[in-house]
């Protein structure tokens, strides 16, 4: 332990290789994962700034906002359901924005919705919207009247909201009949009846049972899906497909880090042949001498994370708006788990060699 | 009367080459007493090496026993084995094989640590053996900055660390001049004397025999007196 301490302290140099190509792949990993992250948040937050139970769609809608209509009487039906708390209505418009002194126009999300959550107050009055903080990056501020569709309904910003994007598109939350007329001037095909919402949030009752309510307001209805909000998380479009994606790419990443190091160290193994079999020779175990790999490692892994971190702080600074980068502290946490994982299977790989080096060979070497 | 440092009974010790059996020591019986010091010597192939290590708990015996001190080392397992090399034996290889990233003192302790007692008696052990062996202002110099008479000393000061029953020293002054060797030879012999360790040298050199009590000659794995 000692040992393997005082060589990285006193030979830095034998590590540098190994620890630098480490820190590319933590580069990689905390890019890869702040990527997945940026997307995923900002395609979801809609969904998770809800605080609902469960979200209801009509069962012909396939787990699509955009497809799915939920009519006045079910949800009086709905609100009849043993444990179902309180519901409330939801509807998108994903939309062009304009937002005045802008030249572009960006993407935007108008949502209506009737229940304030934790993240989200009270809707605000007719005309008027809490905007996300990634539409005031992109130019708008409180009080501006923002042109939202080819008709180019006003919207006047009343305050911003975190984390409330839906597919990338900047959250512009209003009451519902402002979503209705959005919607109606806008989008001609897609009107939705006075009293109807696209989709309904379901809150339950203190210490029910979610599930068995959800599965209650279905087959009261006869006619509706109900998802848990994680369930309606992964039914947004391109989200499991991402995640997959993501996740492959990132575990062929620690795989390929795993590799480098088990690489590293059956070299640096194969150079100390004669000095494990003279620490054998004065009363070392193999497993002694596997632990020093083993430290030795997963300090190069730590010290790798450590830089990889650094330099992933610093390309944030670089990175152009328009990339959905965001790195969570559980991402980092994940990382560096993932990271000290490859560094122990990586140095354990050399333990089946050290352990059969003979510590006699120590003797009459050269005789 | 104390047991001797190192017993070998009709000890015999095959190799298995492919389909061959290569006897490399055979009925060797053999004692060395606490504070005697015995050379070896013998043409290359002899079985020097072997006898070395099955003395000092590297190899196991094919046959016969082996005891040293007050331990019968003949039937331990190889983990035995190595936790016995660490309390009892010491060796000084022909090649140095100092930890080139360590300090004299902590090649030392290198000792003390792979056997899981590296503490304040330890530390002070070794800076008394070096102050002994004439390394007292080397002890913070890495084997790269010191001479080679120096790095046999430290070997030496290694060997003796876990104050062992028996040190076992294989051609330790092949890699020094005449002169060198000649002084190497008296330290180790003055050291084992004064510390009654007993302790077995093989060499090549004839004119190195003189520092030993004895001298014992094997051709063909077969011990001569
Ligand atoms: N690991 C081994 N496997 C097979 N034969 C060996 C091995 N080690 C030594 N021998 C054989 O045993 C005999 C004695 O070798 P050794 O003890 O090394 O002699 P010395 O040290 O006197 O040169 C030689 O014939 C040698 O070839
Ligand atoms: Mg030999």
């Amino acid at each position: 332990m000692r040992l393997a301490v005082r060589e990285l302290l006193r030979r830095p140099g034998r590590f540098t290789v190994v620890g630098g190509a480490l820190t590319v792949l933590v580069l990689l990993l905390l890019f890869l994962g702040g990527l997945l992250d940026g997307l995923y948040l900002n395609s979801t937050g809609a969904v998770r700034t809800l605080d609902a139970d469960g979200i209801v769609f009509s069962d012909d809608a396939r787990q699509s906002f955009l497809r799915s209509e939920i009519t006045a009487d079910q949800r009086a039906e709905i609100d009849e359901v043993d444990g179902v708390a309180a519901t409330g209505g939801l509807g998108f418009a994903l939309l062009g924005v304009q937002i005045p002194d802008g030249d572009e126009v960006v993407d935007g999300a108008v949502v209506g919705y009737e229940l304030a959550s934790d993240e989200l107050p009270e809707p605000p009055g007719t005309g008027e919207a809490h905007a996300d903080r990634q539409l005031e990056d992109e130019g708008a501020s409180v009080g501006d009247t923002v042109l939202v569709g080819p008709a180019e309904v006003p919207l006047t910003i009343v305050g911003f909201v975190d984390d409330t994007n839906y597919l990338q598109q900047g959250g512009l939350w209003v009451e519902p009949e402002t979503w209705r007329s959005v919607l109606a001037e806008n989008r001609p095909d897609a009107i939705v009846a006075d009293g109807s919402f696209q989709s309904l949030v379901v809150r339950v009752d203190d210490g029910a049972d979610v599930d068995a309510v959800l599965r209650a307001i279905d087959d009261a209805t006869g006619a509706t899906e109900t998802l848990s909000q994680a369930e309606a998380i992964d039914a947004i479009p391109g989200i499991t497909e991402q995640n997959a994606t993501f996740t492959a790419v990132i575990g062929v990443t620690i795989f390929v880090a795993g590799l480098v190091i088990a690489l590293f160290f059956a070299l640096l193994t194969l150079e100390r042949l004669g000095l494990y079999a003279v620490l054998k020779a004065v009363g070392g175990s193999s497993r002694t001498l596997v632990a020093g790999v083993v430290v030795q490692s997963v300090v190069v892994a730590a010290g790798a994370f450590v830089l990889g971190g650094l330099l992933t702080l610093g390309l944030l600074q670089i990175v152009p708006d328009g990339i959905p980068l965001q790195l969570e502290p559980s991402r980092a946490l994940s990382t560096l788990a993932s990271i000290t994982v490859a560094a122990v299977v990586g140095a354990l790989v050399s333990l089946r060699r050290i352990v059969r080096i003979d510590p006699a060979s120590a003797i009459g070497a050269g005789a | 009367m104390p047991s001797p440092a190192l017993q070998l009974t009709d000890v015999r010790k095959t190799y298995r080459s492919g389909d061959e059996e290569v006897v490399a020591l055979d009925h060797a019986t053999l004692e060395v007493g606490r504070d005697e010091l015995v050379a070896l010597v013998g043409p290359s192939g002899s079985g020097k090496t072997t006898l070395l290590s099955v003395a000092g708990a590297l190899l196991g015996p094919t046959e016969g026993d082996v005891r040293v001190g007050d331990t019968e080392i003949g039937d331990l397992s190889e983990k035995e084995r190595t936790a016995f090399r660490g309390k009892e034996i010491g060796f000084v290889f022909q090649a140095v094989n100092l930890v080139p990233f360590l300090t004299a003192r902590e090649n030392l302790l290198v000792v003390a640590e792979m056997n899981g007692n590296l503490d304040k008696g330890a530390k002070h052990r070794a800076d008394q053996l070096l102050d002994e062996l004439g390394l007292g202002h080397r002890t913070g110099n890495q084997p790269g900055e010191l001479s080679g008479g120096e790095r046999q000393r430290v070997a030496i000061g290694r060997a003796l660390m876990n104050e062992p029953s028996l040190v076992l020293f294989d051609e330790p002054t092949s890699a020094l001049d005449t002169e060198l060797g000649e002084q190497v030879m008296e330290l180790i012999g003055r050291e084992m004397r004064s510390r009654g360790v007993g302790g077995i040298f093989v060499t090549h050199d004839t004119r190195m025999t003189h520092h030993a009590d004895r001298t014992l000659e094997i051709i063909d794995g077969r011990l001569k007196a």
